[in-house]
């Protein structure tokens, strides 16, 4: 099942594109991070899979051929905003009140266990909560909604490393504990390593790389070796990023699955593994290499319907 | 790595009830150890400690994801990976639990294995290496051979091209 899935989509405001000609498949019951350089148009992606806005161009489909915007996704799906949107002037417990007359489904017990939990004040304005608290709230909205997709889009951008943490292990005990599908953009790339199962990096509209994270890391190897036989491993393996230092070159390298190889294959270069951040970092400089995405789901994105 | 022995030593009658681990999960993010692994490396550690007996309960997915803000999966996959070792058990409903031990018997030629590292060593010091180069000669061949290429050396990650490697 995707959760997202879109082609051709595109987004204009007035004269310029947001987003153009982006078809991605975001597989479900899993934890996804999108990246991408700003501008790449995360924001837009996540904003009309939510249903906030309507495309311009192409299709988009939610949790499994919904069209994006219509009742039935709307229902299931919740949006947290890049900077938690919450009326700064109502007390927690009338901005509780305001999202569940605003809801078809609310679950109120839950929301104030939650907040009781966090040792947030139904009392206290919202405004006087500190960043933590509010994206906090923010989140306990979200979930009492119980959606089968949460959209969190820049959820740490605003929080300090503390809140953070909580932020974040707050989500991925709702992953556990309600199985729900998590679809979030972050610029803070080593703290998705520890929950991410898939990653898309976005890249002018386009998919870059997608896939499972276990699988990109096991494989793509840094090589370290003498300048000299760089040709002759680029014609062994896809080069992602070559970093020159005199005698010696460092290149990111995509091995494809039995990592161990890359290193064997060629006796004086050093291989090691590579980390989340660093090939992230890799794909982003060099915007023209592209991985791409497994084979099942490549197909599963062709064969499905979708209605735009 | 660090384990944490819980005060309260709740579950360790083995009631069902009482649903407490004697252990709790740490992470350390400096040391190029994928996740799961640390997790999986400190069941084994606090086994071989004696925190852990067979029958003792390990710490929830809930209770782990929540501490350490990490994905279910990750805790799932050292689960299985211990069940893979023959070190725990899933009871449906109930958790994880330790089974069998892990004492390392005193090999009778754990003594001969010494000397032939030690022989190794001096070798490898009268070819030049320094204490650091036959470490990371050692870990390197190590890794090889158990052919574990997800782990990396520590403080090995994160630093593309900003070191020479010799």
């Amino acid at each position: 099942m995707n959760v997202i899935e879109s082609h051709g989509l595109g987004k204009r405001y007035r004269r310029s594109w947001a987003l153009r000609d982006c078809t991605v498949a975001v597989p479900g019951g899993q934890v996804v991070a999108l990246v991408g350089p700003n501008g790449a148009g995360k924001t837009t992606l996540l904003s009309l899979a939510a249903g906030l806005a309507v495309p311009t161009a192409g299709q988009l489909a939610v949790l499994d051929g919904r069209p994006a915007g219509s009742p039935e996704a709307l229902d299931r799906i919740a949006f947290v905003a890049q900077d938690a949107p919450l009326y700064k002037n109502l007390p927690a417990r009338d901005m509780l009140r305001v999202a569940r007359s605003l809801n078809r489904q609310w679950d109120q017990p839950r929301a104030e266990a939650r907040l009781a939990e966090l040792g947030i004040p139904l009392d206290r304005k919202v405004g006087r909560l500190s960043g933590g608290q509010q994206a906090q709230l923010a989140l306990t909205i979200a979930l009492a909604r119980r959606p089968d997709l949460l959209v969190l889009d820049e959820p740490l951008a605003m929080l300090d490393p503390l809140a953070r943490h909580e932020f974040m292990a707050a989500v991925m005990a709702a992953v556990a504990g309600d199985g729900i599908s998590v679809v979030l953009s972050s610029h803070v790339l080593a703290e998705l390593e520890r929950v991410a199962d898939y990653l898309i990096v976005l890249a002018r509209g386009q998919v870059q790389v997608a896939g499972e994270v276990d699988a990109l890391l096991a494989g793509h190897r840094l090589l370290t070796g003498p300048a000299a036989e760089t040709t002759q491993i680029a014609e062994r393996h896809p080069v992602v990023h070559c970093q020159p230092a005199g005698a010696q070159s460092h290149l990111l390298v995509r091995t494809g699955a039995p990592a161990a190889q890359a290193a064997q294959d060629w006796p004086g270069w050093q291989a090691r593994p590579v980390g989340l951040e660093e090939l992230v970092l890799a794909y982003l400089r060099e915007p023209g290499a592209v991985t791409p995405p497994p084979l099942t789901l490549a197909r599963a994105g062709a064969d499905s319907k979708v209605r735009g | 790595m660090t384990i944490d022995k819980q005060t309260d030593g709740a579950g360790r009658d083995g009631s069902t009830a009482g649903r407490r681990s004697p252990i709790g999960f740490r992470l350390d993010p400096a040391s190029g150890v994928p996740v799961y692994l640390q997790l999986v490396q400190q069941v084994e550690q606090a086994m071989r400690l004696g925190y852990l007996k067979a029958g003792d309960q390990l710490p929830t997915v809930k209770d782990t994801v929540a501490a350490l803000a990490i994905n279910p999966n990750t805790v799932l996959k050292a689960y299985r990976e211990l069940e893979h070792r023959g070190l725990a058990g899933g009871r449906p409903g109930q958790g994880t639990f330790v089974q069998g031990s892990l004492g390392q018997p005193a090999l009778p030629q754990q003594a001969e294995l010494r000397r032939g590292l030690l022989s190794w060593l001096r070798a490898a010091e009268a070819a030049g290496l320094d204490e650091a180069g036959a470490g990371a000669l050692f870990g390197s061949v190590l890794r090889d051979f158990y052919g574990r290429p997800g782990q990396a050396a520590p403080d090995d990650r994160g630093r593309a091209g900003q070191q020479d490697v010799a």
